[in-house]
């Protein structure tokens, strides 16, 4: 029914992060992501959600009393035992009539907060959903996931009547793959270095991408914009490339190289920045990715409405035009980078 | 120590103003209050007062910025602390999120959602409205 992103304003460039670890100049080129979005000192993945679903509220002008449910997708929710929902339920002016629970599977606990809702959307047990993908990613500092590791939010309103676009289905792939993982308690996370391409990225978002298209009797030439979980700029175009999928149909939704990697938000972002440029009748293949490791495709399309309500609430290359730039000593004090 | 000192009841109390500046209007001489006034010293006893949640928009009247946090609880330093008048009127303090320096008298701003501090590493985080520079 609505959406609404957030995306903090300061940005550090690859390149300064390289050059303090000395790790050469073609770090940048080699991930094609160029620069990364940071939060500022006082914001953080429920600061982010709350501007992110306020634009939401915004965009499609709705009453926040309607909305029965809020997921709040995450894996850097700011306190380990209290939902982020209900902040955000507070700070939208919802009612305290609505159920709310925190999701997480690394990047895609998003787009699982999205399915939550749309179940009980389509099962009339509550009239609106409110789904987030919010995070402030942490990456050791001098390791390779300090790089892409970003902030930003994506806020998505499902209901079942005045429609901007429909999820006409939706495919899931599940896997237990040990590619990337924080224990409790752990300020960073790991991953399994080469580990995390081939049998985790390539492989879910494929099976769920082929799952989706081989239930609907679709392919690739039916849509016109294609999304994919996006940790870095060379994952996406290798895998939409390898499903059929051409490089102009992603062009849209791949922001990862001027935003970094938003991880939650990273799809939902990158469905957004689709959306803000959609005609109504077209159509959008969505497939994220959460390490662990699983993937939900989606396969959406634009309906009349989105012309009438896109222009209420900034879109995602305002967020993009606004940045200002850190050196690594500021962006070291944003982060709060004192664990070395 | 088993239990730390909390102001998480006083906090809590103060969600909705902190929030979303929650106030009250008083609809028989169209007066705004911020902090929310149960009743109106200009109408007293005929005095109509509703809810009322401010557009948070307004203009920074005076501004100082704060190089050491207060012991009470963790900020970031430095902040900028400023006195802004609400579009509808009254006049609150509040932190304007920008570089020192950057903030000017007659400046317009805006609301935005923000940590305001923290209770130490165990302590409960409080949220609320900041304001940022309109811009252009
Ligand atoms: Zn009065």
């Amino acid at each position: 029914m609505s959406y609404g992103v957030y995306i903090p304003k300061y940005r550090i460039r690859v390149d300064e992060i390289a050059r303090v670890w000395a790790h050469g100049e073609d770090v940048s080129e080699g991930l094609k992501v160029f620069e990364k979005a940071v939060p500022d000192v006082d914001e953080d993945s429920a600061t982010i959600a709350v501007e992110a679903a306020r634009a939401a509220v915004l965009r499609s002008n709705l009453d926040p009393r309607r909305i029965g449910a809020i997921y709040v997708g995450s894996e850097s929710h700011p306190y380990a035992v209290k939902p982020t929902g209900t902040i955000v339920g507070e700070a939208i002016g919802t009612s305290s009539k609505f159920t709310a629970a925190d999701f997480e599977f690394a990047c895609k606990a998003g787009t699982a907060a999205v399915q939550a809702c749309l179940g009980l959307v389509a099962s009339n047990l509550i009239d609106l959903g409110l789904a987030i993908g919010t995070d402030v990613s942490q990456g050791a500092p001098g390791d390779a996931l300090e790089y892409t590791a970003a902030a930003g939010g994506a806020a998505y309103i499902i209901g079942s009547k005045d429609l901007i676009a429909e999820i006409e289905a939706i495919f899931s792939f599940t896997t237990d793959t040990p590619d990337f993982w924080r224990r409790e308690g752990m300020p960073y996370p790991e991953h399994g270095g080469r580990f995390t391409g081939e049998p985790a990225y390539y492989k879910h978002v494929a099976s769920a991408a082929l799952g989706l298209m081989e239930k609907m009797g679709s392919s690739p030439e039916d849509y016109d914009f294609a999304v994919f979980h996006q940790p870095n700029g060379k994952f996406p175009p290798r895998v939409a490339r390898k499903l059929g999928f051409t490089a102009e149909q992603i062009a849209p939704g791949l922001v990862v190289p001027w935003i970094g990697n938003t991880y939650s938000g990273a799809t939902l972002i990158g469905l957004a920045a689709t959306l803000d440029q959609a005609l109504p009748g077209q159509r959008i293949f969505v497939t994220s990715f959460g390490s662990g490791a699983g993937s939900d495709a989606f396969s959406i399309e634009v309906t009349d409405r989105i012309d009438e309500i896109r222009q209420n609430a900034p879109l995602v290359r305002d967020f993009i035009a606004g940045a200002k730039y850190l050196d690594y000593a500021m962006y070291a004090k944003h982060k709060g980078k004192l664990r070395l | 120590m088993m239990t730390m000192k909390t102001r998480a009841p006083r906090f809590w109390r103060c969600i909705p103003q902190r929030y979303n500046l929650i106030g009250t209007h008083c609809a028989a001489c169209d007066e705004y209050y911020f902090p929310p006034r149960n009743i109106c010293p200009n109408c007293r006893r005929d005095a109509r007062i509703e809810e009322y949640k401010f557009k948070g928009t307004g203009t920074v009247i005076t501004h100082t910025t704060i190089y050491s946090a207060t012991e009470d609880f963790e900020r970031q330093t430095p902040y900028n602390l400023a006195i802004i008048e609400l579009d509808e009127g009254p006049r609150l303090t509040g932190q304007v999120v920008a570089p020192p320096g950057e903030v000017k008298i007659g400046m317009h701003v805006r609301p935005v959602f923000r940590i305001l501090g923290k209770e130490g590493e165990r302590g409960i985080i409080y949220y609320g409205t900041k304001f940022i520079p309109v811009e252009g």
